[in-house]
């Protein structure tokens, strides 16, 4: 039976999309069947971010619908076999699915995947409602900014009252420098503030940028800070305790860079 | 201490992160209590009604807010109701102390 997660975060543009592809492309590295679906009809993205947009041929609203089969609507990953893509529909809006048919649907595939993952769109309106409805586990992602933990603590609020219980927390988008400026929320002030159990911490990566500007998970780049963290996301899910990242070692190694060209180390 | 809470109040020293946190703090005990600062207004007024029948107090420098504490076990946050009353006079207090019922009866006369 598939473990259903949602990954929400009440503001738009903190790295939901982003967040939902690496875990997802995580997950297939480490060799478990994992499905995609993009809830956000109407501004569809999880495709281009995986690559996959030039291969959709039906999408989630033709499955509800009965136009096809959920088999059918399923893209296979170009890198991962076991990964795959329900993406939304373009051309609809958030009306065109309901809660329940979200439901029927991940208990229909079910049993053919490990895990289902859940791009949930921006807001709490119609679309947060479906995209919640099938999970049983849920992710809230946040950036260090005041209006993305607000949202995050709504969010949660919700998610709590809709019976998902426990959202675990992803900090997305740290800056270690800031931070040591004190020009950025701490990790521990964001998770104080939420009081919610923390899954991982990713940083600001301008790798993120560019792989997604050739639609491949940063995640399989070892070497980049973002796809170590989401690396060790993807580890934590599957339940290994993974010590947090020191992104203070990454950040002196910059400064050393930094310094080699004569540059203001901050 | 409350010359250190002013001193932070003052400082232009405070990182922006700290105003980030606290300025966080005190709208997320609003959004989570569904509380409208309308709502907060009837509150106040209603303890100064009440106040004023025990004591004279400068209505001016009252200052009620919510804010978060720590709940009782340790791992929470409750939303706790602040008050800063400054006391001008306490009214009869002698009244108050020996008679029982004064109470009731000082509001009857009031009334």
């Amino acid at each position: 039976m598939a473990e259903v997660i949602v990954i929400t975060s009440g503001k738009g543009g903190v790295g939901k999309t982003t967040t939902t592809a690496n875990l997802g492309a995580g997950l297939a590295m480490n060799g478990q069947r994992v499905l995609l679906i993009d809830t956000d009809i109407g501004l569809r993205n999880l495709d281009v971010v995986l690559g996959l947009e030039n291969r959709i041929v039906y999408d989630l609203v033709d499955v509800v619908e009965g136009t096809c089969r959920a088999r059918q609507a399923m893209i296979k990953d170009k890198r991962y076999n076991s990964l795959y893509l329900l993406p939304a529909a373009q051309t609809r809006d958030k009306t065109a699915v309901s809660p329940e048919q979200m439901n029927k649907l991940c208990c229909d595939i079910d049993s053919e995947f490990d895990y289902i993952l859940i791009d949930c769109p921006a807001g709490i309106e119609q679309g947060f409602k479906n995209a919640i409805s099938a999970a049983k586990r849920a992710i809230v992602v946040t950036t260090p900014e005041v209006s993305a933990v607000r949202d995050a603590d709504r969010i949660i609020g919700l998610l709590e009252a809709n019976d998902l219980k426990n959202p675990k927390l992803l900090i997305n988008r740290l800056r270690i420098d800031m931070v040591k400026r004190g020009d950025m929320m701490t990790i521990d002030d964001i998770v104080d503030i939420l009081a919610v159990e923390l899954i991982g911490v990713v940083p600001d990566d301008e790798k993120i940028v560019v792989s997604t500007n050739r639609g491949e998970p940063v995640v399989a780049d070892k070497r980049s800070s973002s796809g170590q963290a989401y690396g060790n996301v993807t580890k934590r899910i599957m339940g290994e305790d993974i010590p947090l990242l020191d992104l203070d070692e990454q950040d002196s190694f910059f400064n050393k860079l930094k310094r080699i060209f004569g540059l203001k180390v901050t | 201490m409350l010359f250190d809470e002013l001193f932070k109040i003052f400082s232009r020293s405070k990182s922006t992160k700290d105003v980030a946190r606290d300025r966080l703090k005190l709208v997320l005990v609003h959004d989570r209590a569904g509380v409208s600062p309308q709502f907060l207004d009837k509150v106040k007024n209603e303890i100064i009604k009440v106040i004023s029948d025990y004591m004279d107090i400068d209505k001016r420098e009252l200052d009620i807010q919510l804010t978060s504490t720590k709940n009782d076990s340790g791992d929470g946050v409750v939303p706790a109701l602040v008050a800063n009353i400054p006391i001008r006079k306490v009214k009869n207090i002698k009244q108050f102390d020996k008679i029982p019922n004064a109470n009731a009866k000082e509001k009857i006369k009031s009334g």
